[in-house]
Order: C-alpha cells, then sequence, then structure tokens
C-alpha cells in the first residue's frame, strides 16, 4: 500500500507549457502516455495540441511529431501562426516534423484483409528522424470516415496507443465530441490515462471557452472547469486556486485626491499596488471620487488607464468638468488613457484579454475599472470572480494600484457583490446617501483597509463645482447628540 | 486498350499479407493485363520515407500511378472483383 503511494506521487509529468494547465494537472501530461483532448468544432483542442509539442520543442527540449488528419500541413501552419507560432522555424531545425494524412473514401478501394502498418512506419520513422519525444494525433477519428472496416480500425488504434505507451512517447490525440461520449468513437475507451475536455459555450450571445480535467490517472488534479482564453499569445488557462500570493507589497502610499479621505485612511491614502473598492447605489458620487484619484495621480506624473463600461470617455470628461475636475488636460498630455467598452460585447475571457493588453500597452501606474458590476452582468459569479482575481493579481505583480467603483441597486445586491469580491479589495470606501429634512445627504466611510489604521466615522460630503467636499469632522454630529 | 499500367505496391516486410497481395497481383495483372503492366514493390520497412508520397496508411495498398488519375487499392486484393473495380478494369456494379 504504502508502495504503492509512493509510486502514484512518481508519476512523471511532461510539462505543457501552457500557462494555468500545468498548474490544474500539478505539472503537465503523463509522460509517456496518451492523453486525449475531446472538444467540439472550435474548442481549441488543435491549438492545445500544438501548444503542447512548440512548447515541447522550444522549452523542454522534447521535440515533437505533428500527425494530422484534418488540414493540410500548410494551412495548419497558417492557422497557428497568428497565434505566434512559427512551425516552419521549428521543422527546419529539427524540433518538429509535420506529417499529413488524407483518407477519402471516395479514392479508396477495399479489396480484402489490412492494417494500418503504414501509419506505424510514418510515425516511428518521424519519431526516430529527430528523437521526437512528443506526438499529436490531429484528429485520428476522422480515419472512421476514411476505412470501411471499424473493426480493423479500432483494433489498429488500441494497438498504436500501446505501441505508443511502449516507446515511451507522450501523445496528445485529440477528438470530437460525441453526443454521449466524449469521443464521437469512444476512444476514451482506449485512452484511460487522462482525459482534457474543452468546451466553446454560448450563453446569452456571449462565448466562454472552459476546459476541465475529466479523468487523470494517478494523479490530483483541478477538477473544475476552468475558463480559458486563446490570444496571440497562445492559450492561457485561469485557474484561480493556482494564484500564487507573491507580489510585493509596496509600503508607499498613494492619495486619494482628497485630503480628507487619505486622513481617514491612517493619514496618508491607500497603499501603492492594492486595490480599493469604491461602492455604492446610483448617484452616490463614485465616479466624481474615482476623478479626484486620477486627477491626484496624473498631478504627480503617473500615468493612468481608465476602463469605462458605462460611458463614453468624452461624457466622462464633460461631467467631471461640471464637477470641477480637469480630466481633459491629462487626457490631451497622454497621461490618461480611457477603454472604452460595452460590456455585453464579449465574454469576460475576452475582456479580461483586453484589459491585460491595454495595461501590457499603457504601462499605467494607476487602473481605473468603472463601474465593474457591469462587467459582473456577463457571467456567473465563479467566472467574474475568477476573472477578477486574474485581473488584480496580473495588476499588483506589476504594481499598480487599482480602483473599482461597484454599483448597487438595492441593499441586497449591494451585499451580494460584496461578498463576491471585497476579499480581493484591500481598501473599501462606501458611499451612501440619506434622506432628511427635504435633502439628499451624501455620507462614505471607510468600511476597511487592510494594513493601516482607519477611521471609523461616517463623513457627509458635498458634489459642487469642486468636486467632492468632505465635510469636517463633527460639523453634523454636534447638532445632534453632542 | 493500349493504355500501360504502373503500378506500385506498398508493403512493410514479408507478412503474410504481403505475400498474398503480392500473389493475387500477379494473377490478376496477368489474366487482365497481360504484357503491359509494371509492378514496383516498395517495402516501407526498408524505405520508411517513401510513404509520404502516396499518402500511405494501410497496408498492403496498391497505388495505380498510371494511368491517371491515381487509384488506391488497400488489402490483400484477395476480392478480385473489386480489385478490377479499383483498377478500372471492369466498371462499379450500381448500387442499390
Amino acid at each position: 500500500m504504502a508502495n504503492q503511494k509512493l509510486a502514484r506521487s512518481e508519476l512523471q509529468k511532461a510539462p505543457t507549457g501552457i500557462s494555468g494547465l500545468d498548474d490544474i494537472t500539478n505539472g503537465g501530461l503523463p509522460q509517456g502516455r496518451p492523453t486525449l483532448v475531446s472538444g467540439g468544432p472550435g474548442s481549441g483542442k488543435t491549438l492545445l495540441g500544438v501548444s503542447f509539442l512548440v512548447n515541447g520543442a522550444q522549452q523542454y527540449a522534447e521535440p515533437g511529431v505533428l500527425m494530422t488528419f484534418e488540414e493540410n500541413a500548410a494551412e495548419l501552419a497558417q492557422d497557428v501562426r497568428s497565434l505566434g507560432y512559427d512551425l516552419d522555424a521549428l521543422v527546419a531545425q529539427k524540433k518538429l516534423i509535420v506529417d499529413y494524412i488524407h483518407v477519402d473514401r471516395s479514392e479508396i478501394e477495399e479489396t480484402g484483409e489490412y492494417d494500418l502498418e503504414g501509419l506505424f512506419v510514418r510515425l516511428d520513422h518521424a519519431i526516430n528522424e529527430i528523437g521526437a519525444k512528443r506526438v499529436m494525433l490531429d484528429t485520428i477519428e476522422t480515419l472512421f470516415g476514411g476505412l470501411q472496416d471499424t473493426g480493423v480500425l479500432r483494433a489498429e488504434l488500441r494497438r498504436l496507443f500501446r505501441w505508443m505507451r511502449d516507446r515511451g512517447i507522450t501523445a496528445v490525440i485529440t477528438a470530437e465530441r460525441g453526443e454521449k461520449m466524449f469521443t464521437r468513437q469512444g476512444l476514451e475507451e482506449y485512452i484511460t490515462d487522462a482525459v482534457i475536455a474543452l468546451d466553446h459555450r454560448v450563453h446569452d450571445q456571449i462565448s466562454t471557452r472552459r476546459i476541465r480535467v475529466v479523468k487523470y490517472r494517478g494523479s490530483t488534479h483541478g477538477t473544475n472547469e476552468y475558463p480559458f482564453l486563446i490570444d496571440r499569445d497562445g492559450i492561457t488557462v485561469l485557474p484561480v486556486t493556482s494564484l500564487l500570493l507573491e507580489h510585493e507589497a509596496p509600503n508607499e502610499r498613494v492619495s486619494s485626491g482628497l485630503p480628507a479621505l487619505d486622513d481617514m485612511l491612517g493619514g496618508k491614502g491607500y497603499y501603492r499596488a492594492s486595490t480599493v473598492l469604491l461602492s455604492g447605489t446610483a448617484g452616490t458620487g463614485k465616479t466624481t471620487l474615482a476623478a479626484h484619484f486620477v486627477e491626484a495621480a496624473c498631478a504627480r506624473g503617473e500615468k493612468c488607464l481608465y476602463f469605462l463600461f458605462e460611458e463614453s470617455p468624452q461624457q466622462l470628461m464633460r461631467n467631471m468638468r461640471a464637477a470641477g475636475i480637469d480630466l481633459q488636460r491629462w487626457y490631451e498630455k497622454g497621461l490618461l488613457k480611457f477603454h472604452a467598452d460595452r460590456p455585453n460585447r464579449h465574454g469576460l475571457e475576452t475582456h479580461l484579454l483586453e484589459m491585460h493588453h491595454a495595461v501590457e500597452l499603457q504601462d499605467p501606474d494607476v487602473v481605473v475599472i468603472d463601474p465593474i458590476t457591469n462587467l459582473m452582468a456577463v457571467g456567473t459569479q465563479t467566472d467574474v470572480r475568477a476573472m477578477l482575481t486574474r485581473v488584480i493579481d496580473y495588476l499588483k505583480l506589476r504594481g499598480v494600484t487599482a480602483l473599482f467603483t461597484s454599483l448597487a441597486t438595492t441593499a441586497q445586491s449591494l451585499e451580494a457583490t460584496e461578498a463576491m469580491i471585497s476579499s480581493l479589495m484591500d481598501s473599501w470606501v462606501l458611499v451612501a446617501i440619506t434622506e432628511e429634512e427635504r435633502k439628499r445627504n451624501r455620507w462614505l466611510y471607510v468600511l476597511k483597509s487592510r494594513g493601516m489604521p482607519h477611521s471609523n466615522d461616517v463623513r457627509a460630503f458635498e458634489i459642487g463645482d469642486r468636486g467632492v467636499q468632505i465635510h469636517p469632522l463633527g460639523k453634523r454630529k454636534k447638532r445632534k447628540t453632542r | 486498350m493500349t493504355d500501360s499500367y504502373a503500378l506500385k505496391l506498398y508493403v512493410a516486410g514479408r507478412t503474410p499479407k504481403a505475400v498474398r497481395a503480392f500473389a493475387n497481383l500477379r494473377r490478376i495483372c496477368d489474366e487482365h493485363l497481360e504484357g503491359r503492366y509494371s509492378i514496383e514493390v516498395i517495402d516501407l520497412v526498408e524505405n520508411p520515407h517513401l510513404g509520404r508520397g502516396d499518402q500511405i496508411l494501410a497496408l498492403p495498398t496498391l497505388v495505380r500511378k498510371l494511368p491517371t488519375p491515381i487509384k488506391k487499392i488497400i488489402g490483400d486484393l484477395s476480392n478480385t472483383e473489386r480489385v478490377l473495380v479499383g483498377l478500372e478494369l471492369r466498371p462499379r456494379r450500381p448500387s442499390m
């Protein structure tokens, strides 16, 4: 029993080099064994396999053979080039062999007994030619459309997978998802080591890609469905649980833009590279508070990237000008950049991706996401949380101070929002409106602020033509109890 | 009927299927293509790189290089009727 356990824990892994996938598989695919990757058309299974081969050849000194039964080699090379993979260069360096097997039933006459030894010979030859350690078969199930004798085909595929195992080849075998099974032809019967399912779902006209490790013999693995995205850098899986909390925690402080609010935050404002949540119901002044923060950052000469999910940059600048905050000049100076988008224009993965790219491009010191709640409507809570975690982790690693506004429609939704994201926030400022004496009064208070002594006061404030004016402490309290 | 037939038979070693295929091919050619055919046997065990050109997957595979278009016939060629259909020496029977 103990020996068995030891043997299991020593299962060798072949890293895929795919960011996130190696985390959820605890190191990669089972080395020397075949892994089945199943998914519908356009789910990204070919790209996953190609990434596995390319990364193997480039990063892990494991040359690979790509046997494609689908497209011809030129088309495939072109398809993956848009994702940053140069297959031709790898072929020229003898780190990769691409072999194309095309089978068309109409061109073939079957006249008696045969086997698939031709496939074995070609694969064997390719493996020997470059000392390949990895193989991808994409998509071998198409052979079922080309050959009539399915009995022979099944027996030969079973022999092929065993043969690859015996040779210690780490293989990725892609397959079309079947109606009831993971593959149309039930290949999961033959490939029992690891099964990965890809999914491309459209919900409310918004698509999200997901990946799930269905099975992984002899290894622990994340069992959740994880969103993943495909961009010019290839595949990125977003495994929330694997994110490491390793970022630096600077002691430097940045102003909220309002001296009175800075006072409430231990006298110095927020920590640099921290996350700030500004939440409240509609019309409480969240965006105006955010504008003060931006104004202060730009006045320090810092770069600010403002993500708008509700209004256009022009509209925002006009409104803030009316409140006495001139964002236009920073915009014209190039210190302030906007990224405005409709939340429902893309799925979460694309939003995340675009945010990544915008941050990468602008290299800001400060980021505002206004409002984060609009983005939450796009996906399920788990997805949004996963995405936010990813965004926040990325921003923190870059040392960016991030401010999120959160719109609550009712008290209940306020709590729901907060339960979902508040743990990701270092500081949380709440704004509220009350009505008394036929006047709407605005209030703000610091609900939490990690790592600093913060004020417990509820402070009244107004928004005039000089922006937010926080009333001196005690002004209202005097009238009441004291 | 002056066409000459250039045939290639792909095998992998002297397996029983390969031997049967060659014997069947010789018999069929002698009966139907006497004096106007050539057979080249290609053993992929010896020359594995030759499998790529003709897209060889199943073995044995008979490839009719001439007359064009190229035709592929797989199996040990034991079904004479289908070999003749594959070589276009006999019209394909209309399927029901």
